[in-house]
């Protein structure tokens, strides 16, 4: 027995715990809130977003102490190097914001709070495998622990129709996107044979199999696969949807974590296993790139549901962090992840303004809630005006770095045509981000529309009352007056982001500069 | 004392009148660009004229990846710039001091702003940062006419709408052109990537890539003065503007965009500006023309005035384009004259709107000239600078422009000087419908007060010694207006000398 344990301790791997320390962290984190949360009762309320945070910021902490490491751990399943950390960075920060909006939210305590952060935590862990991943298969098992947490988040608000048609929705569409993955990633192994990014890219050096169809359908369907989850045209129709849908702080979360979990995969697959046949991707990346600027900005213009707007929106900045990707040099990848941090602060500043109005305001997300917002609330309406203006990319935010640095690439990587689209791609968003601005400051409140929740609507279609839609969300039980600290601070903390790295970007560009440089096998 | 304090201070003072609220904030501003008014006069002091380079020069990295620095310096081309937009933003403030406004200290806030981003944009010295001025210029007038304009809501928001998707494709194009030049500069020259506009002068680029570069930089300088084919956005978003930032908006931010010509265009694409000197010389004549006689039929005071910017406009662009010394400093000094009477006549449009029970119709004015005779004689003044009498700076620099483009392209002069009658007959024709004629029953003509004079004489001054002495801003705009033609002049020097030797041989 012993013996046994003896042979299976010294076969295994050897495990770097230093490295593995800030995955750990979220692992342990979500387990303790699940089993604590249990036997906590009424207090699990305030008790497991509190131990959430303090997992997140463990996370982050220990991720601060690794930065600068650049290792290879477990016997080369994960990358812990400087774009891994970043990443992380970028994802504990999100996930705080996520569990400060969902303290307070009818999501957690209709799933109990215990499971809906233990479930939040584990999703988090799933993006971290992802963005570390250095094997086929754990890409797959970080891409799957990412999405199941989140099907079930999506559906947390169960006895809500539009919750659970969320839920519902995200689960299929996930599940084709993980199949499509998982074919996309045997045929990669059956053409190269190696689940390794680095035996990947050994094979295809010598260019013998380079054109090969295996090798090719391989790399389209895993681009599909992954490009399901980072909602990418076209196979972005989901997004509105689930998004509605689903209650917003896990909107929010969504909107923010998934993606940056996308591209960070995205960048690594691509710049460590297929730089040697980028020619052979590029275009195609570069063309859904286009496809995906034009279509989200194009559906963003008609909605009038703000939810359904950010996931247009969404798509459409999907689009410009893919054109990051296309250019395949490290400058690209540093645009990119530079533009996930700016589009981070971005939709958590508009997301928390969103949360805020869906507690207070009968009209829910649509953009009516925001009329008048600018002389009512100008603590809730300069989150939202700044963050239009960062994801429109006006100087003085972060957005318009960002921006400029992805064109900056572009540019010299040779794709100057796809600079244009994103630039037409940003004048078309002019139109919708103005109309949110327009709203707040331009209009008067619709009557009514900060009544108590008595003035709540009985029946759906009558005259002046506000919509109630299959998908819409109504976030509180109880509409209540004024903000919730928390979701202000969290919305002027994202805000403050966007403002600082719009005037004195050097930082984040060191930052970026550094998780651009640790991908080594391009230039 | 640095630049850096100029072009911040309306900022710092913008955000102090939100802290203390809106009874200060207008006061506040006053002082301010009062301040920065002194402050942009003692650069003009201390100014040394005759001397080549930039003056003044704060040079720092800001991202110095991406090789954009924070540079700001002086020389001919913007000191007089510097100085107007300082005048002028203080004559408004002064103005708008005098109105009430809804939530006054987010007015005077978004008042700042602009002028922040007004005076960053004259003195940037990096093409990167001048974009994101010139960017940022549009977002205080965006929310100033939105929340603030004249007309109902719906028509002030598509106005305000309008201007801002206008000149933001411009801008968005012309920031990608910005990138362009400093990518591909870096490429063709092998060296590191610099967006320093000094610097992008001794790099010039190929031939291709200058034209169309070229045209996206056009792009966003026409639509912002707006030129003739695209000024789709002026009536909405000018019926929509509040008079005061009107006033500069009219008067600044189209210079901003000569300005941006003259800064970048000419020195840093050659080749482009020579290639494409007809067709911006065209677009400036049909500017010209369709301004006047759009001005001419206008059946609103505002629309006369706007759509003479307009026909000012298309002749500062003809100065610009004649590509020789005499057509950029008529340029400069058009400039200059332009602004300073156009925030009168802003002014004076808001004063008649206010004795005519707020119509700005012509044909709801007339005969207030008979009970306010100061009013009447200040509007007169103004309205002869702006149809260029001879004795006025006007007419010297609409004199100077036209000298330039005879030397270039005499068919274009001859057309543009039909411009200079046209200016006659539209400025004189609202003069007298408001002023004179028959007394209109609802018109209340009342004598201008002593609050308004503030405005009204400190401009009439300034234009009237400013045509006494036109000397003041050309011998400053001298040295550094030769300097920016003089490589655009290597080559159409050659150019013309050619055509003249062929149309003089039989």
């Amino acid at each position: 027995m012993t013996s046994a344990l003896v042979t299976a301790a010294a076969r295994a791997p050897h495990i770097d715990w230093a490295g593995l320390s800030p995955l750990v962290a979220l692992a342990v984190g979500g387990v303790l809130v699940l089993l604590i949360g249990i036997f906590l009762g009424r207090s699990a309320r305030n008790v497991t977003p509190l131990l959430a945070i303090v997992a997140l910021a463990a996370s982050l902490g220990l991720s601060v102490w690794q930065f600068g490491e650049s290792k290879s751990i477990v016997s080369g399943a994960l990358a812990i190097d400087d774009l891994t950390l970043t990443l992380n960075f970028v994802l504990c920060a999100t996930g705080i914001a996520a569990v400060l909006l969902s303290w307070r939210s009818r999501a957690a305590s209709v799933a109990g709070h215990a499971e809906y952060y233990a479930l939040l935590l584990l999703s988090l862990l799933g993006m971290l495998v992802l963005v570390g991943a250095e094997n086929l298969v754990t890409l797959f098992v970080g891409f799957e622990l990412l999405s199941i947490p989140l099907y079930v988040l999506c559906a947390a608000e169960f006895r809500r129709e539009g919750s659970l048609e969320s839920g519902l929705k995200y689960l299929i569409v996930g599940s084709v996107g993980s199949a499509t993955l998982l074919y996309g990633l045997a045929l990669l192994y059956g053409a190269t044979g190696s689940t390794d990014f680095a035996g990947i890219n050994e094979a295809l050096r010598d260019g013998e199999i380079a054109g090969d169809v295996l090798l090719l359908s391989g790399v389209g369907l895993t681009l599909v696969g992954l490009a399901f989850k980072a909602s990418v045209a076209p196979f972005h129709q989901w997004t509105p949807d689930v998004y509605q849908g689903a209650p917003t702080p896990i909107t929010a979360f969504m909107a923010v974590a998934t993606k940056v979990a996308a591209f960070g995969v995205l960048l690594r697959l691509f710049d460590v296993a297929l730089p040697s046949i980028s020619p052979d991707w590029g275009p195609a990346v570069a063309a859904l790139a286009a496809i995906t600027i034009i279509v989200g900005n194009v559906g963003a213009l008609g909605q009038s549901s703000l939810k359904r707007m950010l996931a247009f929106s969404g798509v459409a900045q999907a689009g410009y962090l893919l054109a990051g990707v296309v250019v395949g040099t490290q400058l690209g990848a540093k645009a990119t992840v530079f533009y996930l941090v700016v589009y981070a602060a971005m939709n958590i500043a508009a997301f928390a303004v969103v949360i805020a109005r869906e507690r207070a305001s009968i009209w829910g997300d649509e953009i009516s809630a925001f009329a008048g917002l600018g002389r009512a609330q100008p603590l809730l309406a300069w989150p939202l005006t700044i963050a239009m203006l960062g994801l429109a990319g006006i100087p003085v935010t972060a957005g318009f770095i960002g921006k400029f640095y992805l064109i900056d690439a572009l540019v010299s990587g040779d794709y100057a045509w796809l600079a244009i689209v994103l630039v037409i791609g940003s004048m078309i968003s002019l139109g919708y981000y103005l109309r949110v601005i327009a709203a707040m400051w331009m209009s008067e409140p619709e009557a009514a529309s900060a009544a108590p929740a008595a003035a709540a609507p009985t029946v759906a279609g009558a005259p002046g009352a506000p919509p109630i839609m299959a998908g819409g969300s109504q976030e509180a039980d109880e509409l209540v007056d004024g903000v919730q600290p928390e979701v202000l601070g969290v919305a002027w903390l994202a805000t403050a982001v966007i403002l600082f790295f719009g005037i004195i970007p050097q930082p984040l560009f060191e930052l970026a500069g550094k998780a651009g440089e640790s991908l080594v096998g391009i230039f | 004392m640095t630049l850096s304090i100029l072009i911040w201070l309306p900022l710092v003072v913008a955000l102090l009148g939100v802290i203390l609220g809106g009874r200060i904030a207008p006061k506040l501003t006053v002082l301010g660009t009062l301040v920065t008014l002194g402050i942009a006069i003692s650069f003009v002091v201390r100014f040394k004229s005759g001397e080549e380079g930039l003056q003044f020069v704060t040079d720092e990295a800001w991202i110095s990846e991406l090789g954009i620095s924070y540079k700001l310096g002086v020389d001919g081309l913007n000191v007089v710039l510097i100085l107007l937009a300082a005048f002028l933003f203080s004559l408004s403030a002064i103005f708008a001091a005098m109105r009430e406004w809804e939530r006054p200290s987010l007015f005077f806030f978004w008042f700042g702003v602009a002028q922040t981003a007004v005076l960053g944009a004259f003195v940037a010295q990096d093409l990167i940062l001048f974009v994101a001025f010139f960017d940022l210029m549009l977002i205080p007038f965006y929310f100033l006419t939105g929340i603030w304009g004249s007309g109902d809501r719906e028509t002030r928001v598509r106005g305000t709408q309008k201007l801002v998707i206008y000149t933001l494709v411009g801008s968005l194009l012309m920031l990608v052109a910005a990138i362009a030049t400093g990518v591909l500069a870096a490429e063709q020259h092998d060296t590191d990537i610099t967006y320093s506009i000094s610097a992008l002068q001794q790099l010039p680029l190929s031939d291709g890539s200058q034209n169309w570069i070229f045209l996206c930089f056009a792009a966003a300088f026409l639509v912002k003065m707006p030129a003739f084919p695209l000024h789709g956005w002026l009536p909405d978003g000018y019926k929509a503007m509040p008079l005061p930032a009107l006033g500069v908006f009219s008067g600044v931010l189209s210079k901003v965009a000569a300005y941006g010509f003259l800064r970048i265009v000419l020195p840093v694409f050659p080749d482009a500006s020579v290639h494409f000197q007809e067709l911006l010389l065209l677009i400036a004549l049909g500017s010209i023309l369709y301004g006047s006689v759009m001005a001419f039929s206008a059946q609103n005071v505002r629309m006369v005035v706007a759509f003479s910017s307009v026909a000012q406009m298309g002749f500062i662009t003809l100065g610009i384009f004649a590509l020789n010394e005499d057509g950029v400093q008529g340029a400069l000094l058009q400039m200059v004259n332009h602004g300073l009477v156009t925030v009168p006549l802003f002014f004076i449009v808001g004063l008649l709107a206010a004795r005519a029970g707020g119509s700005e119709e012509i044909r709801d004015l007339g005969g207030i000239a008979f009970r306010a005779p100061v009013l009447a004689t200040l509007f007169l003044i103004v309205s002869l600078a702006t149809l260029a009498m001879p004795g006025s700076a006007n007419f010297a620099g609409e004199f100077l422009i036209l000298l330039g483009v005879f030397r270039a392209k005499v068919a274009f002069a001859f057309f543009a000087s039909i411009g200079v009658a046209l200016a006659a007959v539209y400025a004189l024709r609202a003069f007298i419908k408001a002023m004179h004629n028959r007394v209109n029953p609802g018109v209340d003509s009342r004598e201008v007060s002593f609050r308004d004079l503030a405005v009204l004489v400190p401009s009439v001054i300034v234009i009237l010694a400013l045509a006494l002495y036109p000397q003041f801003g050309l011998e400053k705009t001298e040295t550094t207006a030769k300097e920016t033609v003089a490589q655009v002049q290597a080559k159409t020097g050659q150019l013309t000398a050619d055509k003249t030797s062929e149309e003089h041989q039989p």
